[in-house]
Parts: C-alpha cells; sequence; structure tokens
C-alpha cells in the first residue's frame, strides 16, 4: 500500500468513490508515516491520533452508504496552531498557551470538519506566527524535509513541511507578512493567501489584525482549489469576512492562460536575488509565455518601504492584539506576584519569547504618545502608495509574476541577527499591505536540491486566476510532483526549549 | 517602555532590547524618506465596513467551558490578586 501518502486529496477522493481505498486506511498510513518521520521532521506539536480514526471511521461509513459530504470528504489534514480547535490544546507556539483547550472551533475549521476532513493533528509554527523559520517557536524547530540542517521557512513551517513530506495532504497556515507563502517555497509546495477578507478568521489567534489572513498549502492547485473553496466566504461571526461571491475555482482551473497579461516587476529582480533563483522564475515566465500568456514590464516603485512599513504596523497591532495574555482568563501565571500589574508583568516575561517581547516593544513604542504620527501615522500613508503602485500595475496587467523570497531554506541559526530575518519577507509583504491574494508555487530547484518558489499576485477577489495560472504552470511542470529524499537514516535531536 | 508593555524584563534582556531596537528603528527610519504630505492613511486595504446584525438573544458559551482555561477561577469569577487596598 503505502503509496496513499502521496496522492492528492482530490485523487484521494476519487479512490474512496471508487472504493479503491478508504478514508481509514489513508488515516492509518498516515498516522504511521507520522510515527516514523516526525521524529525528524519535528512538525507536528499534537497529533490527534484517536479524533482521526474515529472520524474516518464515520467517512468510511458514509462512502460506504455512498453519501460522502463532497470532494473533501475522508481527506487528512493538519493545521497551524494557531486556529483554535474544540478539545483540542491549541498553543500558538507558546509557553503561554501550552495548556490552552479552546472551548469552540475556528469557523475554518468547523467548515473543514462540515466537509468530512480528518485532522491529523496541530503543526509547529513561530511563536504567535512572528517568524520565517519555526525557530521562535517556543518548543522547537522543525526541519526542512529537502535537508534537515535547514529551516522549513515560516511561520507556518510546520504546515509546508508536513505537506511536502506527506504527512499530511493538506494544510491551512496564516499570512500576515508571508507565512504561508514563504515556507511553502522554502518547502517546495504550493501556499496561498487569500484576499484580505476571502476567509474568515474567527477563531484564529490574532497577530496583526489589518493583515492576517487564512489560507491553504497543498501538493497542486487543484487541491488549493478545492481547499479554498470549502473555506472561503462571508461569516456571521467575523465582520472583515467580506460577502463576496466564491466562484467555483475548480470549475475554471483548466480554461488556460492565453493572452493573459503576466506583469514581471522591476523591483523583484534586484540586486540581493540568488542567482539561482533569478534563473528559475525567469524560466518559469518563459514557460508561462510557452502556455499563451504575455508579459509586460511593470513598476512596483515602492517595494524597498514595503518591510519599514510593515514592521511599524504589524507590531503596533500584536502589541494591542497581545495585551489580552494577562495570566487571567487563560494560559499561564506566574505566582507571587505583588499585586495584578506585577502579576500581568511577570507573566508575559515568562511567557512570551524574545521574538514577541521584541514586538511588542518595538509597537509598544511606535504607538506611544510623541512617536506616533512618525511613526504609525506615516507607516499607515507607505501602505496607502505600496497599495497605489499595485492598482496602477493591475490597470495594465492581469497577473505579477515574482520570485517569492530572494533565496532559499537557509540553515538552522544562519540568521541571528532580526533585520537579516525580516529581510525573507520583502517580495511578500507588499502583498499583505495591499491586501490582495498571492499564491507561491514550486518554480523549480537549485544545483543542492532545494526548492525555489514562483509568486503569482492578482486583483483583490481573483484568486480564480491565480489557480487558474498555477493549474495551467503544473499542466506542463513536475516540480510539484517531486519528493524530498527523507533519509531515514538521519536523526535530530528534540531539544525541548 | 517595558513597563507600558507589562513585561518585566532582566536587566540584561533591556539591554540587548536596546540595541536589536535601536537597529530595527534606524530601518524603519527610512520611511521618512517619503513625502506623503497628501497622500492619506490606509488601516485596512480593503475597505471594511460594520457590519450589523440583528439583536437576537442566542445561547453563549457555558460559563463552565470559558472557566475551565482559568489559572484561578473561584465560582464563577476568575480570581486575581488584590488590586484595591484594604
Amino acid at each position: 500500500m503505502a503509496a496513499l501518502a502521496w496522492l492528492t486529496a482530490h485523487e484521494l477522493g476519487a479512490r474512496y468513490r471508487s472504493g479503491e481505498a478508504t478514508p481509514t486506511q489513508a488515516v492509518t498510513e498516515y498516522l504511521g508515516r507520522i510515527e516514523a518521520l516526525d521524529p525528524r521532521l519535528l512538525a507536528f506539536l499534537t497529533v490527534t491520533r484517536e479524533d482521526a480514526l474515529r472520524r474516518a471511521a464515520e467517512s468510511d461509513a458514509r462512502f460506504r452508504a455512498g453519501t460522502p459530504h463532497g470532494p473533501l470528504d475522508g481527506v487528512p489534514i493538519a493545521l497551524k496552531d494557531v486556529l483554535c480547535t474544540r478539545g483540542i490544546r491549541t498553543t500558538c507556539g507558546s509557553k503561554i498557551l501550552e495548556r490552552f483547550v479552546p472551548p469552540y472551533d475556528a469557523t475554518v475549521v468547523a467548515r473543514l470538519f462540515a466537509a468530512g476532513a480528518i485532522l491529523l493533528g496541530k503543526l509547529n509554527m513561530d511563536e504567535f506566527a512572528m517568524g520565517s523559520s519555526t525557530e521562535h517557536s517556543a518548543f522547537f524547530t522543525t526541519r526542512n524535509p529537502w535537508d534537515l540542517a535547514r529551516v522549513p521557512g515560516g511561520s507556518s513551517g510546520g504546515a509546508s513541511a508536513a505537506v511536502a513530506a506527506g504527512l499530511a495532504a493538506l494544510s491551512l497556515g496564516t499570512d500576515t507578512g508571508g507565512s504561508i507563502r514563504q515556507p511553502a517555497a522554502f518547502s517546495g509546495v504550493l501556499g496561498m493567501k487569500p484576499t484580505y477578507g476571502r476567509v474568515s478568521r474567527y477563531g484564529l489567534i490574532a497577530f496583526a489584525s489589518s493583515l492576517d489572513q487564512v489560507g491553504p498549502l497543498a501538493r497542486d492547485a487543484e487541491d488549493a482549489a478545492l481547499l479554498l473553496g470549502a473555506i472561503a466566504g462571508p461569516d456571521p461571526m467575523d465582520s472583515t469576512a467580506i460577502d463576496v461571491p466564491v466562484p467555483d475555482y475548480r470549475a475554471t482551473l483548466g480554461q488556460g492562460i492565453e493572452g493573459l497579461r503576466l506583469g514581471v516587476p522591476a523591483e523583484y529582480f534586484i540586486e540581493g536575488v540568488d542567482p539561482e533563483v533569478e534563473q528559475a522564475v525567469r524560466t518559469a515566465i518563459a514557460t508561462l509565455e510557452k502556455l499563451g500568456a504575455r508579459t509586460v514590464p511593470v513598476s512596483l516603485p515602492h517595494t524597498e518601504y514595503g518591510l519599514a512599513a510593515y514592521y511599524v504596523i504589524a507590531p503596533a497591532e500584536a502589541s494591542s492584539n497581545l495585551a489580552r495574555y494577562d495570566g487571567v482568563k487563560y494560559g499561564l501565571r506566574v505566582p507571587g506576584a505583588r499585586d495584578l500589574i506585577d502579576m500581568y508583568s511577570k507573566t508575559r516575561a515568562a511567557g512570551f519569547g524574545t521574538e514577541v517581547k521584541r514586538r511588542v516593544m518595538l509597537g509598544t513604542y511606535v504607538l506611544s504618545a510623541g512617536y506616533y504620527d512618525a511613526y504609525y501615522g506615516q507607516a499607515q500613508k507607505v501602505r496607502t502608495l505600496v497599495r497605489r503602485d499595485f492598482d496602477e500595475a493591475f490597470a495594465q496587467v492581469d497577473l505579477i509574476v515574482a520570485p517569492t523570497t530572494p533565496g532559499v531554506a537557509f540553515k538552522m541559526g544562519e540568521k541571528e541577527d532580526p533585520i537579516q530575518m525580516y529581510l525573507n519577507d520583502i517580495f511578500t509583504i507588499p502583498v499583505n499591505l495591499a491586501g490582495l491574494p498571492g499564491i507561491s508555487i514550486p518554480g523549480g530547484f537549485t544545483q543542492a536540491g532545494l526548492p525555489i518558489g514562483l509568486q503569482l499576485i492578482a486583483p483583490a477577489f481573483d484568486e480564480a486566476t491565480l489557480l487558474r495560472a498555477a493549474h495551467a504552470y503544473q499542466t506542463v511542470t513536475d516540480w510539484h510532483t517531486r519528493r524530498p529524499p527523507l533519509d531515514a537514516t538521519t536523526t535530530v535531536e528534540r531539544t525541548p526549549r | 517602555m517595558a513597563r507600558l508593555a507589562r513585561l518585566d524584563l532582566s536587566a540584561a534582556d533591556k539591554e540587548r532590547m536596546r540595541s536589536e531596537l535601536d537597529g530595527i528603528l534606524t530601518y524603519i527610519d527610512k520611511l521618512r524618506a517619503l513625502d506623503t504630505r497628501d497622500v492619506e492613511p490606509t488601516s485596512h486595504a480593503v475597505p471594511v465596513t460594520n457590519v450589523m446584525r440583528d439583536d437576537v438573544e442566542r445561547p453563549s458559551l457555558p460559563v463552565q467551558d470559558m472557566l475551565a482555561n482559568a489559572p484561578d477561577a473561584y465560582r464563577e469569577m476568575f480570581r486575581v490578586p488584590k488590586i484595591i487596598e484594604e
């Protein structure tokens, strides 16, 4: 058997419907792989074995009765540990939530359960989604399945590594400044950040509320289309989930890209981009041209200011959102405090890791009286300029194509300096600032065998075109079907922090 | 700043944080190079308006479920260190 775990979700669904395989077989195989391989990969924070087997048996019965819920019924998924799951520990990668068990499901989780998807477990991440490598997880660093000495990217690094290594068919991550697309690029899978407002965030543990968005990680565009279709759309529990019709993404996948206008922004092909990344992206652009797309040079002149604006806006919003971790209603409380304020301060100092403290301090500073206009006010204006750049580009083109990241997966411990770590996200952050949908798909490999991400960006609410272009590219390339060489003899130390 | 952020940092933490934040703020200072006098700020990229629902009573989550994660609960309350002096 041992082949179900490498099938895409849509292939798996076809096997279930034809009776060639059952959800219990697939779930059992996945749980076996997790047991065998995750001690080396360290993608999972929690494995929900009993729950998964119970749901699989229920799904088996639906297929036997000929009444499956739809294309995701019986599909084994795993979720970034930032999404609340009722009765299942949700840590957000933080000591402060190490024992937090949510009393409700996030809307996206409830929708996946209603669609019959089966949860295998919760995945590692940088603490509170602040990071690009999972090295800021309070628990351990997830390894890159293509090279266990390297990071999988972050903050959704557990999600990208699990999908890449065949430990989950699909996953959901969150993307505030690139946290789905960058790990997808580093791990060699597809990752999509939908338009701001496309997907409900009820039950998503907030980081930066004007930027956060939930989105799929998958092995191909068809799976991403299925998953996005299942989670998208308005939600009475989230007023920022906008009431825009959700198209049938799968229906338009095969329409091709003849005549599609592709913008190539000069500012994304600059010094500092790894030559192998640039070469792969240029080759991918030529491939898209062969499929009928027409390239147009465009300019996004404020790209270089995006990162600086982001490091004002995101920490400012985080410093406010993270005020709720006060040792009162849930999470850690440090005993022995003199008074209430002392209890807050000791609890937060003990419960938050260094990167979270750094950003809370930065956010508190840029919002403080006397600095507010110079930093926060100015950053919001620069955000307008970044957004206008995209508006002007999309007056001429249908999609923008660029590298997802300037480089490929780096070694653990290589980026000690915070700014060096932040620079990973220069090509993903502007998309969040402008609220646009973006996707990263496998676009090649370096000589050393590390994945390279190809990024496509669309106007707001045009995820269908992104998926159609990704699908067209994947019909003529095979990067997305390659499997990482997870060496059974390699072991890594699971050193608790 | 640490007091405002309710973070009880050690002296060593404060020193390290000071130098790292200095570096980050120097980087952020590049924003000042842009002339934004006539630019409106953007708080949300996609216009978000208030969505009102009908004011209908509906069940909320059970109190005991909400208290289950509390570090210290008493009856139907969260217990905290003393706030008011006697």
